[in-house]
């Protein structure tokens, strides 16, 4: 039997059968559906926070203190404070490779000023943590070297933080409050948008120098990160490896002993979150073939209910010239294109709620075309698979008894 | 020339511990032309000697040679090529696949034509039903067809791979009288044309429209002779419709 024949036979066989054809189906749709959906959704999801942590600045090198170790006692990440101002000094008077240092501690608290209150968080940076972060003042000016020495108790707020507070109206000037502690705001940001996990506002902020967040709100003397930026975009390694070697000279650390702190810088980042969140769209993928599967359980079941209820038809069709590789042909294509066919709705149907989610949430979700490749190849894998038990079924049927089926 | 049908030793012996002969030993000869009833009563192995001469089944000893071809030991595809190349079968039941229109069920034995060995399909059936009278239902799928017209797109599709032999498994059982002589009238009509007919029957009525009638009893033949007085359907077909005339 010629393949173009055996498919033509597969579609008339489909549609003399339509609603069964239709509920066969409907369990491949939502399964490729449901693969092509949630696969995409974990891309797009990728792709959104690889873009917010691109945005944060390619050639920033993020310096985080690790574990502390107390007589072989060997404590958690980031439970030490380990970095100092001194490191953040010696990192600005030592550094070829840098562009921008700045270290950076957060205190949250109630803001108070302007037309009420809001709750954001107040960063301790240094100068030219504008230039690090490649961020940019839409009005005043930025506190200097001089403001961090005298402790000074100035501001310079985010665009959300201002439109919040001062809508309407410049708050240059303006008196502010954060937990008692009083600033003059000399200054507001360009907005940046939101990034990371989870979508933080990076607007939502307000900049104080460190050393008056240190004293005045943290209350601490150590701070939580070191940010710096490479002189060269291209020289990521070499800013890397001097970071690293001024902080271990200015911590004493002995050649064999291990850093107490970390250096990481974006493409590090990036990585990082790219293989989480590779993993948990494999996750959600696998969950979903879980439905993929049970609705390839589905096909098979119906083909053998087809290859019984149709055993005089393959009686006659023996009888009549047809090879045993002839009938398992026909029940292969008949679940095979039962398969695709439901494969390829099941992709218009992820194709329809990826438009719907894009529509109604911030993000823009796409249904790539590897997915649906992927989607369909897996379908048409499952219509063989579950198909061959009941087409081998039908192969075999002997003729005789075929055709005396009642 | 050559024979259609030549069996030597043919039997057939179902299960093993208690054997049971459904066909003891048996050798038939069917020459072209000819237009054979097998009669018997049911066990007498009448329908193992059509399964084994329409090469669905496999003999347990003796020789068959199906218009010159050894039937016995080939595979089962080798038997379904056979099948498609030299058989044409009708049932009691007409066995038509469904929802199907009939030129397509007339077609279904050339699907399986691998060689290729009848060109122009689609004329061929048309031709096919039109030989059986129905030109005008192509179309019609088989619950749109009487009993009669239906068994006719059975016997069209018998004839459409252009067989050596037809086979037909009680062709008449399902039919009223009137059809029955329809379905006769239509037999001896493709016979007197040169197609060689096998026809297993119950019915000594149906048995002397045919030439020649086997009997089988136990498996074994009792009876093997021409038949003397054979009737022609379409007279009597013509005189049933003169008594209902006349009352």
């Amino acid at each position: 039997m010629k393949w173009n024949k055996l498919f033509r036979a597969a579609i008339d066989s489909l549609l003399k059968n339509r609603m069964r054809s239709v509920l066969t189906m409907l369990g491949v749709i939502i399964g490729v559906g449901a693969v092509a959906i949630l696969v995409s959704l974990g891309q797009s999801a990728q792709a959104v926070i690889e873009k917010q942590i691109t945005a944060l600045g390619s050639n920033l090198i993020i310096v985080t203190p690790t574990k502390t170790k107390s007589r072989g006692f060997s404590a958690g990440a980031r439970t030490a404070n380990t970095l100092t101002l001194e490191d953040a000094d010696a990192l600005v008077s030592q550094g070829t490779e840098l562009s921008g240092v700045s270290g950076m501690v957060a205190a949250g608290g109630q803001v108070i000023g302007g037309i009420g209150n809001w709750a954001t968080k107040v960063q301790g940076v240094s100068p030219s943590y504008l230039t690090v972060r490649s961020w940019e003042l839409a009005e005043g000016s930025f506190f200097g070297e001089r403001e961090v020495q005298g402790r000074a108790e100035v501001a310079v707020l985010g665009k959300t933080v201002a439109d919040e507070l001062f809508p309407g109206q410049s708050p240059l000037g303006a008196k502010i409050r954060v937990r008692d502690v009083p600033f003059r705001v000399i200054g507001v940001l360009k907005g940046k948008g939101s990034s990371g996990i989870g979508g933080n506002d990076q607007d939502d902020v307000v900049l104080a120098p460190l050393t008056t967040v240190l004293d005045r709100l943290a209350g601490r003397s150590n701070i939580g990160v070191i940010l710096a930026s490479a002189a060269d975009a291209t020289r990521m390694d070499q800013a890397e490896a001097e970071v690293r070697g001024i902080i271990r000279a200015q911590h004493h650390l002995r050649s064999q002993e291990a850093d107490d702190f970390q250096v990481r810088n974006q493409a590090e980042i990036i990585e990082f979150a790219g293989v989480a969140l590779g993993a948990l769209t494999a996750l959600l993928g696998a969950i979903a073939g879980v439905s993929l599967v049970v609705g390839g359980i589905g096909i098979m079941n119906i083909m053998l209910v087809s290859v019984t209820e149709r055993t005089r038809e393959i009686g006659i069709r023996l009888a009549v010239g047809a090879r045993g590789s002839d009938i398992l042909a026909q029940f292969l294509v008949e679940a095979v294109v039962l398969c695709v066919i439901g494969g390829l709705a099941g992709t218009g149907l992820a194709f329809g709620v990826a438009a719907i989610a894009s529509r109604a949430t911030e993000y823009t979700v796409t249904v790539g075309w590897d997915v649906v490749l992927l989607a369909v190849g897996f379908s048409a894998a499952i219509g063989i698979f579950f198909g061959f038990y009941p087409a081998r079924k039908a192969a075999r049927l002997d003729p005789i008894d075929a055709l005396r089926y009642e | 020339m050559l024979s259609i049908i030549r069996t030597e030793g043919l039997s057939k012996v179902y299960g093993g511990v208690e054997p049971i002969h459904a066909l003891r030993p048996l050798d038939i000869t069917v020459e072209p032309g000819e237009f054979v009833a097998i009669m018997g009563a049911s066990g007498s192995g009448k329908s193992t000697l059509m399964n084994l001469i329409g090469c669905l089944d496999t003999p347990t000893a003796g020789s068959y040679r199906l218009d010159g071809a050894e039937v016995g030991g080939l595979t089962r595809d080798q038997r379904a090529d056979l099948r498609n190349s030299k058989l044409g079968f009708v049932f009691q039941g007409f066995n038509l696949l469904p929802r199907t229109s009939a030129l397509d069920n007339v077609l279904l034995p050339l699907l399986y034509d691998r060689a290729g060995r009848i060109p122009n399909p689609e004329e061929r059936a048309v031709e096919a039903l039109k030989r059986v009278g129905l030109s005008h239902r192509l179309d019609h799928e088989p619950n749109e067809l009487s009993g009669g017209q239906q068994q006719r797109v059975a016997i069209a599709r018998a004839l459409i791979n252009d067989p050596a032999l037809v086979l037909a498994d009680e062709p008449t059982g399902n039919l009223d009288t009137r059809t029955t002589m329809e379905v006769m009238t239509l037999f001896q009509a493709l016979n007197e044309a040169g197609i060689t007919l096998l026809m297993v029957t119950h019915e000594r009525d149906v048995a002397s429209y045919t030439r020649r009638v086997i009997e089988l009893c136990d498996g074994r033949l009792v009876r093997d002779e021409p038949v003397r007085n054979q009737r022609t359907a379409s007279a009597d077909l013509a005189a049933r419709y003169v008594e209902a005339e006349v009352g």
